[in-house]
């Protein structure tokens, strides 16, 4: 009498035990796999290791992960959006490209996003790089993942060894002092840190606004190259002379992250370079020197304006996605306060990706473990991508031209500069082959 | 007497320089063996050193001078491992190496079957033809071949990448197979034809049974050429069919400090092919002459 | 005579559908790219900018010949393929003589040599970037400071110099396998009949090794030579073409304009003529080569 009952009572378990288990299994037939195609730094890592987080949050969605090198990828994604490949359902783009994209209409513009993502909650200068400011095509086409701009990083204990005091803003002729001290080969430490590797993201985005700050443009406003004016000569001799005397062997194979290595491990006594670095820079286990680390604004020498970069990462869905509503689920998770704080949580707070919401700078826990916060706020807020030159510029962007040829000129003029520096050639002879060659590019596409 | 005298003298003589001799040819060995292995382990060495770093922490591998002896560690293997499952690239690479192979094979075999045993004027026109389409930059072509494969739905495809890789290496493959071919007697064909063999009977029965070693000497080349191409696989593939050249490209660029989970991703990528190459290596050899050596 | 007759009609009919597949594949794979490549070098096709379209007629060509940096490149890639050729058939002969030689674990150190061969050129390069020739933490850097030199900075001073070194030791292995292979075949009766005749090992390997090698050696230049041309990976990873464009060739030129730039009408326009270049080279070249293998 009782057998059978406990058999049926059994089969009903089991049947409900199947049901179980096949629902998250035919949740998964359904789900919707979306392709991210990122770079490979350090806190899109962080992201792509928090995969089983969104899934489980939304498991109707499934994550297929295209990791690349900064170069890389950006050949890949640019191929692949202008042939409408369709390949891609997120890509990881810069304040570079996504209003030149968009204006293309490459790019789907999020005009309904969440309630609760909060837009305005984003930092201004960097909503406005990710938008099209005018016409009809008016809008915000990417969430910023992390923003930046430029800061001089110093050695603390060095300095007082020295006897050195860091002013509150620094100039490049005092650096150049500075390095000249702190130079001591001997003991494997260089005077300073700037990027060589040649490249429109590499050297020419510190050299952009060094040349700024020497009081020089990149293009007047008849859209003529100015590569052969005196602020150019004097910036360029400036950095090839000061590199070349206090810099590291081999800086012309040094980009970011080849600098980021040299200065955590104890190399360089300054470096100039992107704000996002501060959180590496402070973290004891990725960096030797986090308990000596000093910074302060990005030196100037004529003037204060376009001496700081404006940069940021952002996630962005081509117009030929297949999954578009998916991708932005995701895209609006990945940029969320939310996120931010799961970073915060799961691997420290001077860990989360930067400069890209105002809560993040108010948040009381970021302010503790990031004593640089409210600095690097003030240097993204203060760049002003719209107003970069001492003398007036018919372009954007403070160490770019937000023009489809720069990428090409930019890389081709850091080649050029990278040479001067290893000694191929002198500064004036590539500067003037730099100036031909753009040029040529500007008159090939018909300006 | 005294001839016996002399014989043993010339014998005693020549026994010492008999062991005189063995001696300066144990003394050349020796300077030999020196030489040789000094060679070897220079050649060897970025291999093994990156193989080494590959069990280091970060900071030993960047350590000052260079450690040589330290515990060993899988870290960095795990930490990648995390990141991207090395398998599913690793089977990526294996059916794409192995399927271009066999597909260029079957192609070549009856194209360098009819230039060995019909050649015409052009055969050898044909030949340089095929070989100098090789010259080609690769990057030269790429957004036409995108176009094409985006048209035929074969972005991403392991197809794809099969198909290239065996139009890539199929001119080698020809013209390796010609001089094999060429080197057979037609007299054995021939006999064969008198039988009644048919054209495919002839080459299956005959021609390749005798030529195995070439063949298989040239599929091994196309398979080590396939698995390290390094520019189709990546413009071509995004995640399904991202071989182990496309796996080393997310590991490529230095993020602060990166020497050991670089040479541990790298030790995987290159490990089955060095295993497969050194185990094939007297195979390959002994069809690599191209016909060169008789 | 009649059967000579029909067999070679059959013949020509069998030449024809045996060929059929590969000559037919690799026609489609030389001609659909090529004629669209032709196509687009006539166009004024800039993947960046969509809106500027139309025929360029010869502006492309125009802007690509007129570029200084075209001539470099061409000169670069000569001396690329010509140093690592010189280097790998002198290294590969000497190395296929020594490593012919009686001597103790002779198997293995054979592996050894011939072990970069299977190396992914990425890889190589990486490791040789990264571990052998960084100027802080590599280990050429700290041999040199064992003497009390200063460490190289190899891919800003020596750009070409560091990869012809990277790509040589690429390429050294399939030198070695392929002619040791050769010396192997050699008649040993012939040197010892050269021995007692008084000869020298130098007097041998001049008068009897090296003519054997010849073929081989032919073999050897011929297939590194259509590698060699195209050679990409090693620069892209290494030195980006630079410092300015030291070490820039034509394929990393083509990949420039083409990934760089995007400017798809000038780099088919560069890949138009790289073909017309590829062309010249197996006309003289590979067929003096072939000759040499006919004969």
């Amino acid at each position: 009498m009782r057998l059978p009952h406990i058999t049926k009572s059994r089969r009903h378990l089991l049947s409900l035990a199947s049901v179980a288990a096949l629902a998250p299994l035919s949740a998964q037939v359904s789900a919707e796999t979306i392709t991210v195609a990122t770079v490979n730094n350090a806190d899109m890592v962080v992201m792509q290791s928090l995969t089983s987080e969104f899934e489980k949050a939304h498991p109707d969605i499934t994550l297929d992960w295209v990791v690349l090198e900064e170069n890389v990828l950006r050949q890949r994604l640019t191929t692949d959006v202008a042939t409408q490949g369709g390949q891609f359902d997120v890509m990881t783009i810069g304040t570079y490209e996504v209003p030149i994209w968009a204006k293309h209409g490459w790019l789907t513009k999020l005009d309904n996003l969440p309630e609760d993502y909060q837009v305005d909650d984003l930092i201004k200068p960097v909503r406005d790089g990710l938008s099209v400011t005018e016409g009809e095509k008016k809008g915000l086409y990417a969430l910023p993942f992390y923003g930046e701009s430029s800061m001089l990083y110093y050695r603390k204990d060095l300095f007082e060894q020295a006897g050195i005091e860091m002013p509150e803003q620094p100039t490049w002729s005092q650096v150049n002092d500075w390095a000249a001290k702190l130079n001591s080969a001997d003991e494997g430490v260089y005077g300073i840190c700037l990027r060589g590797k040649p490249g429109w993201g590499e050297n020419m985005a510190i050299l952009g606004t060094m040349v700024n700050s020497f009081g020089g443009r990149w293009f007047n406003e008849e859209w003529e190259p100015q590569l052969d004016s005196p602020a150019w000569s004097e910036a360029i001799n400036f950095y090839v002379d000061m590199m070349g005397k206090y810099g590291p062997p081999g800086a012309t194979s040094n980009g970011f992250n080849e600098n980021l290595a040299l200065f955590s491990s104890g190399k360089c006594g300054m470096w100039v370079d992107a704000t996002s670095a501060a959180g590496k820079l402070y973290n004891p286990k990725e960096s030797s020197v986090a308990d000596k680390l000093g910074f302060a604004p990005a030196p100037i020498a004529k003037t204060e304006k376009g001496s700081h970069w404006l940069w940021s990462w952002a996630l962005a869905i081509p117009e030929s996605s297949k999954s578009k509503d998916a991708a932005q689920t995701f895209i609006t998770w990945a940029t969320s306060q939310e996120y931010v704080n799961l970073v915060g949580e799961r691997e420290g707070w001077a860990s989360i990706p930067p400069g890209t919401r105002v809560s993040t700078y108010e948040n009381q826990s970021y302010k503790d473990a990031a004593p640089f916060a409210g600095f690097v706020m003030d240097a993204i807020t203060s760049a002003d991508p719209t107003d970069p030159t001492l003398e007036p510029v018919p372009y954007v962007g403070v160490q770019m031209v937000t023009i489809p040829e720069f990428q090409s000129i930019g890389t081709q003029v850091g080649q050029m500069i990278a040479a001067a520096l290893a000694g191929q050639m002198s500064v004036e002879q590539a500067l003037s082959s730099a100036q031909r060659s753009t040029e040529r590019t500007m008159r090939q596409s018909g300006y | 007497m005294s001839t016996s005298t002399s014989n043993s003298v010339a014998a005693a003589s020549a026994a010492v320089s008999a062991s005189r001799a063995r001696r300066s040819v144990i003394n050349k060995k020796l300077v030999l063996t020196l030489v040789a292995w000094t060679i070897a382990l220079v050649m060897f060495f970025p291999i093994f050193w990156m193989i080494l770093t590959s069990f280091k922490t970060e900071a030993e591998a960047i350590a000052t001078p260079p450690s040589l002896f330290f515990t060993p560690s899988v870290e960095g293997y795990i930490e990648i491992q995390a990141r991207a499952d090395y398998f599913k690239y690793a089977l990526n690479s294996v059916v794409i190496s192995l399927g271009a192979t066999l597909l260029a094979l079957l192609i070549a075999i009856p194209s360098a079957y009819s230039m060995a045993f019909l050649p015409t004027k052009r055969t050898q026109g044909t030949l340089l033809w095929m070989l100098s389409t090789k010259m080609l930059p690769s990057v030269g072509v790429l957004l036409p071949v995108y176009l094409i494969f985006r048209d035929l739905g074969l972005l991403d495809s392991r197809t794809g990448l099969i198909i290239i890789y065996m139009l890539m290496n199929l001119p080698i493959v020809v013209w390796m197979l010609y001089t094999f071919f060429k080197d057979i007697p037609k007299d054995i064909l021939e006999a064969g034809r008198m039988d009644g063999a048919s054209t495919l009977q002839e080459i299956f029965h005959l021609l390749l049974p005798l030529t195995l070693p070439g063949i298989a000497s040239t599929g091994l080349l196309c398979v080590i050429l396939s698995w390290n191409e390094a520019f189709w696989s990546l413009n071509l593939t995004t995640s399904n069919a991202a071989p182990l050249t496309a796996y080393i490209a997310s590991f490529s660029s230095p993020e602060g400090l990166f020497w050991a989970k670089l040479s541990a991703a790298s030790t995987l990528a290159i490990a089955p092919i060095l295993i497969f190459g050194w185990m094939t290596q007297k195979q390959m050899v002994r069809g690599l002459t191209f016909g060169a050596v008789k | 005579m009649r059967t000579r007759a029909s067999g070679r009609t059959v013949g020509g009919l069998r030449t024809l559908s045996l060929q059929a597949p590969a000559v037919s594949l690799l026609l489609m794979w030389m001609l659909v790219p090529l004629v669209m490549t032709l196509w687009f070098s006539f166009q004024r096709y800039n993947l960046m900018m969509p809106s500027v379209s139309g025929f360029a007629g010869v502006d492309n060509y125009y802007y690509l010949l007129t570029d200084p940096s075209l001539w470099t490149a061409m000169g670069n890639t000569l001396l690329l393929v010509g140093w690592v050729l010189v280097a790998t058939v002198v290294g590969g002969t000497l190395l296929a003589v020594l490593l012919q030689q009686e001597f103790f674990g002779r198997g293995v150190a054979r592996l050894f040599v011939i072990a970069p061969f299977f190396i992914m050129p990425t890889v190589s390069a990486l490791v040789w970037k990264n571990m052998m020739m960084h100027p802080v933490n590599g280990i050429l850097a700290w041999v040199a400071g064992l003497f009390g030199l200063p460490a190289i900075d190899w891919f800003a001073s020596l750009p070409l110099t560091s990869i012809v070194i990277i790509v040589t030791w690429q390429w050294l292995p399939f030198a070695v396998l392929i002619l040791l292979t050769a010396i192997q075949s050699l008649d040993d009766d012939q040197v010892e009949a050269a021995r007692m005749d008084g000869a020298g090992p130098v007097a041998i390997f001049f008068y009897i090794t090296l003519p054997h090698l010849k073929r081989a050696i032919s073999v050897v230049v011929m297939i590194e030579m259509i590698f060699l041309l195209t050679i990409f990976a090693e620069i892209f990873v290494t030195t980006s073409g630079g410092p300015g464009l030291a070490s820039t060739n034509l394929a990393y030129l083509i990949y420039i304009r083409a990934l760089l730039d995007f400017d798809v009408g000038g780099a088919s326009a560069g890949g138009v003529i790289a073909i017309i270049l590829a062309n010249i080279v197996a006309f003289f070249l590979v067929r003096t080569v072939a000759k040499n293998l006919e004969n």
